[in-house]
């Protein structure tokens, strides 16, 4: 499934187009257009100010759009808050995971979605489900869905948020640093796990510091600069120190931005 | 997992992910797959203290070591007399107690419970006295009470509490018709005037922003002064109204305890069994019959012995029979557990907890954060008026302090001892009912020693509490730390 079957490219499941968002004087994102594919891993990456975050709010409808557009599954939509987002089948697993410690895994991946029947909970069923959705994640470090979250390692709550997040036949997810605060052991499993939502045909985007992580995991790299896409590249073309290159100046030899457009926005 | 390669191949996706993997006790859902027996019930209980929940242990250990005390003390201590007596001196703080949960679950207080419960029951007793409110109070503080209830009624519609906003308006309903000169009336409007208060109280915290502790530290002493308006400034009794003063003082007919305990032994091990039995046919996680029986058969052990020490004759005075289950006790266990199925089983009861434990969490799960937070006012403030009939029932009448000083902080500490956390997001009603036999049961054993000064019962019970709250702090420590 990886490997040769990434070179087929199919038809992006999330798109941008010429995205611009100002703050006040400040613009942020400069035309900016960003594609992700079903079953990828899309690396977004860029330093600290770059406008990672901002895109990303921008697609959850926590920021408005000044100009350009989304399109879902190719055609255009407007989303005004996260929920809608959800809606279409977008999730997003934030760096603070946004997980109650005192529920189990269970009730934490079913928060505010429970399966009820005559308006009482429905327990067995969700367990049922969260291990199925758990399984087919390959998750092997959980003994079991009655756990309390607060007993989980920060790479085991990190899994939770994650299947949480896919729970709902979402079809886009976007990790926010999701390996910035485990150790080696807990990041291999992550990496692992990002790896597979991708192999299940979902399409990832991963926003990451760690080129490391980058390298391992990603299909494509997307590396942002000062609100400006300097260059999408493949990873198996690309290396370590190009994206570095990338982040830091914007340009890599022949790629990226214009030497012009690289060094005006300084 | 920490011996993948590092790039090109990788585990492939789906459940088949190696035949090993299911086995062994670190695999995944180990202890999902089998029955959970009687082995897994107690590991998982021992875990649990270990990991710093230790529910109702400390409670339970801190009654039994005062019981074991106070029988020390005093040989009238065990008799089935005073031990009948227990439940009528700790019912008020039960119930208050009770709604508390609900508040201190989100990590709020409400510290005007004990007053809004003393205002609620002193304007019932009023409109019985006075054979409906509109004789008994001014008609300036009849019409503020009903523009109050309407208020509350609109605020409760605009936050969506709908349920507390149906029972204002069968109080406004009850006051338009005159019903609550009657007792069952009356008692119903307090609840409904709870309700109303709560709803104005969540509003206050939940939606303008104040902090709970000073909107209820404020209305703490608000109502102290609407209750001397309610009662216009002289204590109403109400020993002439058997319905209300037979709550904490009445027994349940001996016939009628045995059907109380049935029903419920009966209903907990059918549910239990049922379940059992559906989940197992479902293939999903499910109790061993053992489990349940031998878990149902404790229950039905300790619910016999009960009724057959409550049916025998404890009056120690010849001629004058008293027997039965005191319905200070089977009212609080019904009301708990009503809130255990509210807060266990019900959606509305899971998002609490999860307002509770991480209100951010909960909040981006879609839930409406402040509609949970009125809610659990609202559901607090009914209770506490119920717990102030209880109390005026205990003590005969609607006195000019009723449910101030000290009673709110009882049911705080009775939450507490119990093993409520006040940061929030742990707690069950069980809690309330251990931890007010805990608070009841000091006052109770030192007035059965003349020469033991009663300067003593503060001090205790303060002292019961400080334990209660270091096992607490202790335990979260010891939860955080891994």
């Amino acid at each position: 499934m990886h490997g040769g079957g990434r070179q087929v490219v199919a038809d992006p499941i999330l798109e941008t187009r010429d995205l611009n968002k100002s703050f006040g004087a400040v613009q942020v994102l400069h035309d900016v257009s960003i594609s992700v594919y079903p079953g990828q891993v899309t690396a977004l990456v860029g330093d600290n100010g770059a406008g990672k975050s901002t895109f990303v709010k921008c697609i959850a409808g926590i920021n408005s759009i000044d100009s350009g557009e989304v399109r879902w599954q190719g055609k255009p939509v407007t989303v005004h808050d996260p929920r809608e987002a959800a809606a279409l089948g977008i999730e997003f697993v934030y760096q603070d995971l946004a997980l109650a410690d005192n529920l189990t895994i269970t009730q934490n991946m079913y928060l505010g979605r429970e399966i009820r029947r005559g308006g009482f909970l429905v327990n067995g069923e969700m367990e049922r489900k969260a291990r199925e959705v758990l399984t087919g994640l390959s998750v092997r470090t959980v003994s079991s869905v009655r756990q309390l979250v607060a007993s989980l390692s920060g790479g085991q709550r990190q899994t939770v948020a994650i299947a949480k997040a896919v729970l709902w036949n979402s079809k886009v997810v976007f990790l926010d640093e999701p390996t910035a605060a485990l150790g080696v052991a807990q990041t291999r499993q992550v990496l692992d796990l990002v790896r597979r939502l991708a192999d299940n045909g979902l399409g990832v985007v991963l926003i990451s510091h760690n080129m490391n992580d980058v390298m391992e995991v990603a299909d494509r790299v997307v590396a942002l600069y000062l609100g400006r896409v300097a260059a999408e590249v493949s990873r198996s073309d690309t290396s370590v120190t190009q994206i570095v290159e990338l982040i830091t100046t914007g340009r890599s030899g022949d790629i990226g931005l214009s030497r012009a457009t690289a060094s005006e926005s300084i | 997992m920490t011996d993948e390669p590092k790039l090109g191949k990788r585990p492939v996706a789906g459940p088949a992910a190696g035949p090993d993997s299911f086995l062994g006790k670190d695999s995944a859902f180990a202890l999902d797959d089998e029955p959970l027996s009687i082995g897994h019930a107690i590991r998982s209980y021992v875990n649990r203290l270990r990991t710093g929940d230790p529910g109702a242990l400390p409670s339970i250990l801190g009654l039994l070591v005062l019981g074991f005390i106070f029988s020390r003390v005093s040989d009238q201590f065990l008799s089935l007399n005073n031990i009948g007596n227990l439940p009528g001196q700790s019912a008020y703080i039960a119930v208050i107690a009770l709604g508390l949960i609900f508040v201190l679950l989100l990590g709020e207080i409400d510290l005007s419970a004990g007053t809004a419960g003393g205002v609620c029951a002193g304007f019932a007793a009023q409109a019985l006295f006075s054979g409906g409110l509109k004789n008994g109070v001014s008609g300036a503080l009849f019409w503020t009470l009903a523009c109050f209830m309407v208020l509350s009624l609109l605020l409760g519609v605009w936050l969506k509490a709908w349920t507390g906003a149906a029972v204002v308006l069968i109080g406004l309903l009850i006051l338009t018709f005159g019903l609550e000169k009657h007792v069952l009336g009356a008692m119903f409007f307090a609840v409904t005037l709870g309700t109303a208060i709560g709803i104005f109280t969540g509003w206050l915290v939940a939606k303008v922003g104040i902090p709970s502790f000073v909107v209820t530290l404020a209305l703490f002493l608000a109502w102290q002064g609407v209750l001397l308006f309610a009662l216009n400034s002289q204590p109403v009794g109400i020993q002439s109204y058997p319905y209300w003063y037979g709550l904490a003082n009445n027994n349940m007919s001996n016939t009628w305890s045995w059907v109380f305990t049935i029903v419920l032994v009966g209903g907990y091990l059918g549910y239990t069994l049922l379940r059992a039995i559906r989940a197992r046919a479902k293939g999903l996680i499910a109790e061993s019959m053992a489990l349940v029986l031998v878990r149902g058969g404790l229950l039905a052990a300790v619910g016999v012995v009960i009724t057959i020490l409550a049916c025998q004759d404890r009056n120690p005075n010849v001629g004058f029979p008293i027997s039965g289950i005191p319905w200070a006790m089977s009212i609080p266990i019904v009301l708990m557990i009503a809130a255990t199925i509210a807060l266990t089983k019900t959606p509305w009861g899971r998002h609490l907890f999860a307002t509770g434990g991480n209100a951010e969490a909960a909040r981006r799960a879609g839930i409406d954060v402040v509609h949970i937070r009125v809610t659990a006012f609202t559901v607090c403030s009914s209770f506490a008026a119920l717990g102030g009939i209880f109390l005026s029932s205990s003590t005969g009448g609607a006195q000019l302090d009723l449910g101030a000083g000290n009673i709110l902080l009882f049911a705080v500490a009775a939450a507490v001892i119990g093993g409520t956390s006040l940061f929030g997001g742990r707690g069950k009603p069980r809690d309330a009912i251990i931890g007010a036999l805990v608070i009841a049961i000091i006052p109770n054993g030192i007035g059965l020693k003349p020469s033991l000064p009663a300067q003593w019962q503060t001090v205790i019970t303060g002292a019961v509490l400080l334990i209660a709250a270091t096992v607490d702090a202790l335990s979260r420590r010891s939860s955080s730390r891994r």
